[in-house]
């Protein structure tokens, strides 16, 4: 049953951005409210599939490929309907909707029958880790898509050819703002995510840090937004180049996410394809 | 056969020196009013007079013949010798007067497209017409329908969004690069009239304060008490420039006051935070390359008057767009007017009380149970006869008044106590090809 739940989340999420498009293009109001009520339905569906499979399993369904995507489509969805509540930010539901889409939809592709969990998952620390980094990573991907409205809106204001964009984005001042604020959000949940499964390494494996491929993307990452902070706060960094650090920082996530489970194998190995 | 007429110019048809002389100022609408309402065969009348247009709007008994004694009455009115007049008014009959108004009040055939206040000005001219009693339930609902047709236009339609003003572009930018203005300082250098419309723009929508400087102090000083601002010594500039997140320049130096490092600098100090710099003078003030800084964002004249070209064009594309809603509008308001007609009256109020008949009469029967033909024959014509008795009185009168004077006050009344729907697209229109063929149309072209 929760299969099937989370499979047809992934189709209201397809007709939410189509939604969102069509607002894109038509500016008409309409359909912005039209695809924040689908989003809306389809994240209480997706969350209900989730305590439901929870319950099934007995375990917290983040640990396959299936899972792992199908939860990131779902936190991206609640972290822009956050945001979307604070900041009218009708415009990033055309670019957050169809990620989730795709995250959902990727997932329905995918053996999601519940498995046996793999002894070394088994522990309290498995939903504390793996939320806080999901939902760390959801608000990165509002920020990544901040970052995009902002670059393209800076283009046309430079080059003061103003065009579709113009009119349909919120001001940079806005978009700068969205990006300091997930940044604020999504740091300390990155962090205490990866302190949390250090801790859990300890537990679980005997050693705190052991450099295992996704730790140490997921260092890379943290890097990444530390740099970003750090900068933010001394130097006064803002707009185009903060922008272009939102960008470079979830593509980092999206290594640290599928990349190293596809290319590098290692200890984190848990959500491969095969197993 | 009483039809809506409108005659009147405007800025395409005549020069401003034949436009000042046949204005209406509002001390003589009034006078003008209560004389468009005494011509012979107009029973209503709305005047507007606005710098672009004069038109006079009348529901005309006769039709064609009503055009020419507008005319007359508009030429009399202000003594104007009528074949200096001629060339310059148009006039629009039936439908086409209904599609004028709505094109009028849709800000759809003003000089700049869209722009918002000829609708204010519309709902002025009605006002005066409600007050000087010379509106009637046509021109009534005539005018109301207007209103709604534009405020239809405006919000379905992009028609009046973006500026086309260099001052509300310059307003319209600063809100996509800074945000919400209400925490944001404004720096005026120099004076210009065009720098100083744009800054007090920039003050209703908002903005915080304002610095103002010039090269004489006391020209400074003087203009910031009229903006309410703070004055600075032109040589304090540097100092103050960091406070500033739009600035306004028009200076007559003929070279840049400020230079690409002078920016750089200030921005540094300011830690990024975007600053905007409007330049109107010419030669230019601020130096071009500034616009290559991160967060700083450079518009001279030029590049203001290209925002407002593409924003026109916008408005010219939107328009085709309000031009349908204003085609289906007609249609409806057609479709009103054919069924404030006498035959059309009359067809349903025969309905209407026909309905209540067999409801009743249905009601009665089952009542009565299984009642034997003969009872059932004497209820149903029972029924008949008070109900041609009742209606023989108000369809008289109503026939009387088709070729009375004023047949749609009398049309309006009726459906007004007996309560009979608007707008019957398809009753009416047979209604209306009847009393066509009787020689009784209204609305026709």
């Amino acid at each position: 049953m929760h299969t099937v739940l989370l499979k047809v989340t992934a189709l209201f999420y397809l007709v939410g951005a189509l939604a969102y498009l069509h607002f894109v293009f038509t500016l008409n109001e309409r359909s912005a409210k039209l695809g924040r009520m689908l989003l809306l339905i389809g994240a209480i569906l997706h969350g209900t599939g989730f305590v439901a499979r929870y319950f099934v399993a007995g375990y917290t369904p983040i640990t396959s490929l299936f899972e792992s995507l199908s939860f990131s489509a779902f936190a991206i969805v609640c972290v822009f309907l956050g945001f979307e509540l604070r900041y009218n930010l009708r415009v990033l539901g055309a670019f957050v909707a169809p990620l989730a889409f795709a995250f959902s939809a990727s997932a329905a592709f995918l053996p999601g029958e519940v498995r046996a969990l793999a002894p070394a998952l088994n522990s309290y620390w498995l939903p504390v880790h793996v939320l806080l980094l999901f939902f760390g990573n959801a608000v990165f991907a509002v920020a990544f898509g901040a970052g995009i409205m902002y670059l393209l809106m800076e283009k046309e204001l430079k080059t003061k050819k103003m065009g579709a964009i113009f009119k349909r984005l919120p001001s940079l001042n806005v978009l700068d703002d969205i990006n300091y604020r997930c940044l604020t959000i999504g740091f300390p949940l990155l962090t205490l995510g990866i302190i949390t499964g250090s801790i859990w390494a300890e537990y679980a494996w005997g050693s705190y840090w052991s450099w295992d491929p996704k730790e140490v993307w997921s260092l890379i990452t943290w890097f990444i937004y530390a740099a970003l902070l750090h900068v933010r706060m001394t130097v006064g960094w803002r707009g185009r180049k903060a922008a272009i650090f939102a960008i470079v920082g979830f593509c980092a996530i999206l290594f640290t996410f599928l990349g190293v489970n596809l290319l590098l194998p290692g200890l984190h190995t848990y959500t491969s394809f095969s197993g | 056969m009483s039809e809506i007429v409108i005659v009147g110019l405007n800025h395409r048809t005549a020069p401003v020196e034949v436009r000042e002389r046949l204005a209406f100022p509002a001390d003589t609408v009034g006078h003008a009013l209560r004389g468009l309402r005494e011509i012979d065969g107009v029973s209503e009348g709305v005047i507007l007079s606005t710098c672009n247009r004069v038109e006079a709007c009348v529901l005309s008994e006769s039709g064609y013949g009503g055009v020419e004694s507008v005319k007359e009455f508009l030429a009399g009115f202000h003594g104007v010798p009528i074949g200096e007049l001629s060339d310059h008014l148009y006039h629009h009959l039936g439908e086409g007067a209904v599609r004028h108004l709505f094109r009028v009040s849709s800000s759809l055939d003003s000089m700049v497209l869209g722009e918002p206040q000829i609708l204010g000005q519309v709902k002025d001219a009605y006002g005066y017409a409600c007050e000087f009693k010379t509106i009637g339930p046509v021109l009534d609902k005539f005018f109301t329908k207007a209103f709604s047709v534009a405020k239809r236009v405006r919000t379905e339609t992009r028609v009046a969004n973006s500026a086309v003003s260099v001052s509300y572009a310059a307003v319209e930018l600063a809100k996509k690069i800074l945000g919400d203005l209400p925490d944001k300082v404004v720096m005026l250098i120099g004076a210009g009239e065009m720098c100083e419309l744009a800054a007090r723009h920039l003050l209703s929508a908002g903005a915080k304060g304002i610095l103002v400087t010039n090269r004489t102090f006391e020209r400074a000083v003087h203009l910031a008490e009229e903006f309410d601002g703070t004055a600075v010594r032109f040589e304090e500039l540097g100092v103050h420039l960091k406070r500033a997140d739009i600035i306004l320049s028009s200076t007559g130096s003929p070279h840049f006051i400020l230079k690409r490092e002078d920016v750089e600098a200030v921005i540094r100090i300011r830690r990024n935070r975007p600053m905007f710099f409007i330049d109107m003078a010419v030669p230019r003030d601020i130096d071009p390359d500034a616009n290559e800084i991160d967060n700083v964002y450079v518009y001279d004249i030029d590049d203001l008057n290209n925002v407002i070209e593409t924003n026109l064009e916008e408005r010219q594309r939107e328009a085709a767009l309000a031009e349908e809603i204003v085609v289906a509008e007609v249609a409806g308001f057609r479709r009103w007017l054919d069924s404030q007609q006498v035959t059309p009256t009359i067809v349903s109020l025969r309905r209407k009380f026909d309905e209540v008949r067999q409801a009743e009469v249905a009601k009665a029967l089952s009542a009565l149970g299984t009642a034997d033909p003969k009872t059932r024959k004497v209820v149903e014509s029972l029924a008949s006869s008070i109900l041609n008795k009742v209606l023989h009185a108000p369809i008289a009168s109503l026939k009387r008044e088709a070729n009375g004077r004023r047949p749609m006050e009398m049309v309006t009344v009726v459906r007004e106590i007996f309560d009979l729907p608007e707008e019957e697209a398809e009753g009416a229109r047979e209604g209306a090809e009847r009393a066509s063929e009787q020689g009784g149309t209204i609305g026709g072209q």
